[in-house]
C-alpha cells in the first residue's frame, strides 16, 4: 500500500510538471503571437465565411455597460471563478486527508 | 429503479420515476419538432454569433438532457448523499479548468471544460448541469459565451463532449485497460470533441460565402487545432484528480460507482 502511494505521488508530479510543459510552451515558442482567444478568431471566420451575416446580440453586461468589458475586470472575474472552484476542491479534498489520516491512525493506535 | 410496492408513499415514488420518463419523453418530442422546423445549426460561440433559428435549435436539442441531468442530480441528492461531495468537486473542477485561459501552439488561447471529470464520476447527463451553470456565470458576468448561444454552447460542452467521454471510459473499462489511461484517454477525447461540435455549429450557420466543407475545415483548424495541446492538459489534470480521490476518497468513490464495493 505504501509503495503504491509512492509511486503515485510520482506519477502526480511527472504529470503535473508535464502539463505546465505543455501549457507554457507555446507562450516560449511562438515569440510574436497575440494568444488571443480562440472565440474570437472563430468570430473574424464568420466575416470572411459569411460577410452579409451581422451578430443581433451583444453580451448582456455590455449591453448594461455601454461599452466593453475592461480587460482587468474581466480578469478579475475570471479569477472569482477560478477561486470559487479552487475553494470547493480544497475544502472537501482538505477534510479527506484528514479523515484518513484520522482512520490510519485509530487502526494503528 | 422499478421496486412495486403497495405502500402509497413507495407509490408516489414510482410515480414520480413514470412522470420524469414522460417529461423527458415530452422533451425529446420537443426538442425533434423544434429541431426540424428551423434548420438545426453549437464552445463558447460568441453572444449573438448565430442566427435566431439556429439558437432556438440548440437550445431545444439540448433540453431533454438537461432534464434528464436535473433529475440525475436530483436523484443522487435524494438517494446518494455520499456522493455529493464528489458532485460538487467536479462541478468545481469544471468551473476551475474553465476558467484557464492557455496559451496553445496555435498562437492563439482557449481554455478546457473540465467536464470529463464529473461525466466519468456521474455520467454525462449530470454533467450536462454543472455546465449549464458555469455557461451562465460565464455568459452574464464575463461576457464569454452568450445567452443567445447559450444552448448552442451547452450542446457542445456539457453534453456532446461529456457523452463522449462517458462512452470511451466505459468502453476502456470493458476492455479491461489501465483506469488511469482510460481516465486519461477519455477526457482527452471529450475535450477534443467539445470543440469539434462547436467548429461544426459555427460551419452549418456559416458558409455562405464558401461552402460547407471549407467552413468546417476552417473553423476545425482554429477550434480543433488550438485544442489540441488543452485536451492533454485536461486529461492530465483529470487523472491526477482520480489519483487523489482514489487516495483518500474511496468511500465517496464507492457510492458514485466508480470503484466496486468489493475491494
Amino acid at each position: 500500500m505504501k509503495s503504491t502511494d509512492k509511486s503515485n505521488g510520482k506519477l502526480v508530479v511527472i504529470l503535473l510538471i508535464t502539463a505546465v510543459i505543455i501549457a507554457f510552451t507555446p507562450l516560449f515558442l511562438l515569440k510574436d503571437a497575440e494568444f488571443g482567444g480562440a472565440d474570437g478568431k472563430g468570430n473574424t471566420l464568420i466575416e470572411t465565411t459569411d460577410p452579409d451575416y451581422e451578430p443581433w446580440a451583444a453580451p448582456v453586461l455590455e449591453v448594461i455597460l455601454g461599452r466593453e468589458l475592461p480587460g482587468e475586470v474581466e480578469s478579475m472575474l475570471f479569477c472569482i471563478q477560478t477561486g470559487i472552484g479552487v475553494g470547493i476542491i480544497a475544502f472537501f479534498m482538505g477534510r479527506f486527508v484528514e479523515r484518513k489520516k484520522w482512520t490510519t491512525e485509530e487502526k494503528e493506535g | 429503479m422499478r421496486e412495486r410496492d403497495g405502500n402509497p408513499q413507495r407509490m408516489k415514488g414510482v410515480c414520480m420515476t413514470k412522470k420524469q420518463k414522460t417529461l423527458i419523453t415530452a422533451a425529446i418530442v420537443f426538442a425533434g419538432t423544434f429541431g426540424t422546423v428551423s434548420e438545426a445549426y453549437a464552445m463558447h460561440i460568441m453572444e449573438g454569433a448565430l442566427p435566431v433559428g439556429y439558437c432556438l435549435a440548440w437550445g431545444a436539442f439540448s433540453f431533454p438532457f438537461l432534464m434528464a441531468g436535473f433529475f440525475s442530480i436530483k436523484k443522487t441528492v435524494r438517494e446518494n448523499r455520499r456522493a455529493l461531495t464528489l458532485l460538487a468537486m467536479s462541478g468545481a473542477f469544471v468551473f476551475v479548468i474553465s476558467s484557464l485561459k492557455i496559451p496553445s501552439v496555435s498562437g492563439s488561447c482557449s481554455h478546457m471544460t473540465g467536464t470529463g471529470l464529473g461525466a466519468i464520476l456521474f455520467g454525462p447527463a449530470a454533467v450536462s448541469i454543472l455546465g449549464l451553470i458555469v455557461l451562465i456565470f460565464q455568459s452574464i458576468l464575463l461576457a464569454h459565451g452568450g445567452l443567445t448561444t447559450l444552448g448552442a454552447n451547452i450542446f457542445s460542452m456539457a453534453i456532446a463532449g461529456p457523452f463522449l467521454t462517458f462512452f470511451l471510459f466505459r468502453i476502456f473499462e470493458k476492455v479491461k485497460w489501465n483506469r488511469k489511461l482510460s481516465v486519461f484517454l477519455a477526457a482527452l477525447f471529450g475535450d477534443l470533441f467539445t470543440y469539434c461540435v462547436t467548429a461544426l455549429q459555427l460551419a452549418m450557420a456559416h458558409n455562405s460565402a464558401t461552402t460547407f466543407e471549407i467552413a468546417l475545415k476552417e473553423n476545425l483548424i482554429i477550434f480543433a487545432g488550438t485544442q489540441i495541446p488543452l485536451a492533454i492538459v485536461e486529461g492530465i489534470l483529470t487523472v491526477v484528480v482520480i489519483i487523489g480521490l482514489e487516495n483518500y476518497a474511496r468511500p465517496e468513490l464507492k457510492a458514485a460507482g466508480f470503484l466496486k464495493e468489493d475491494r
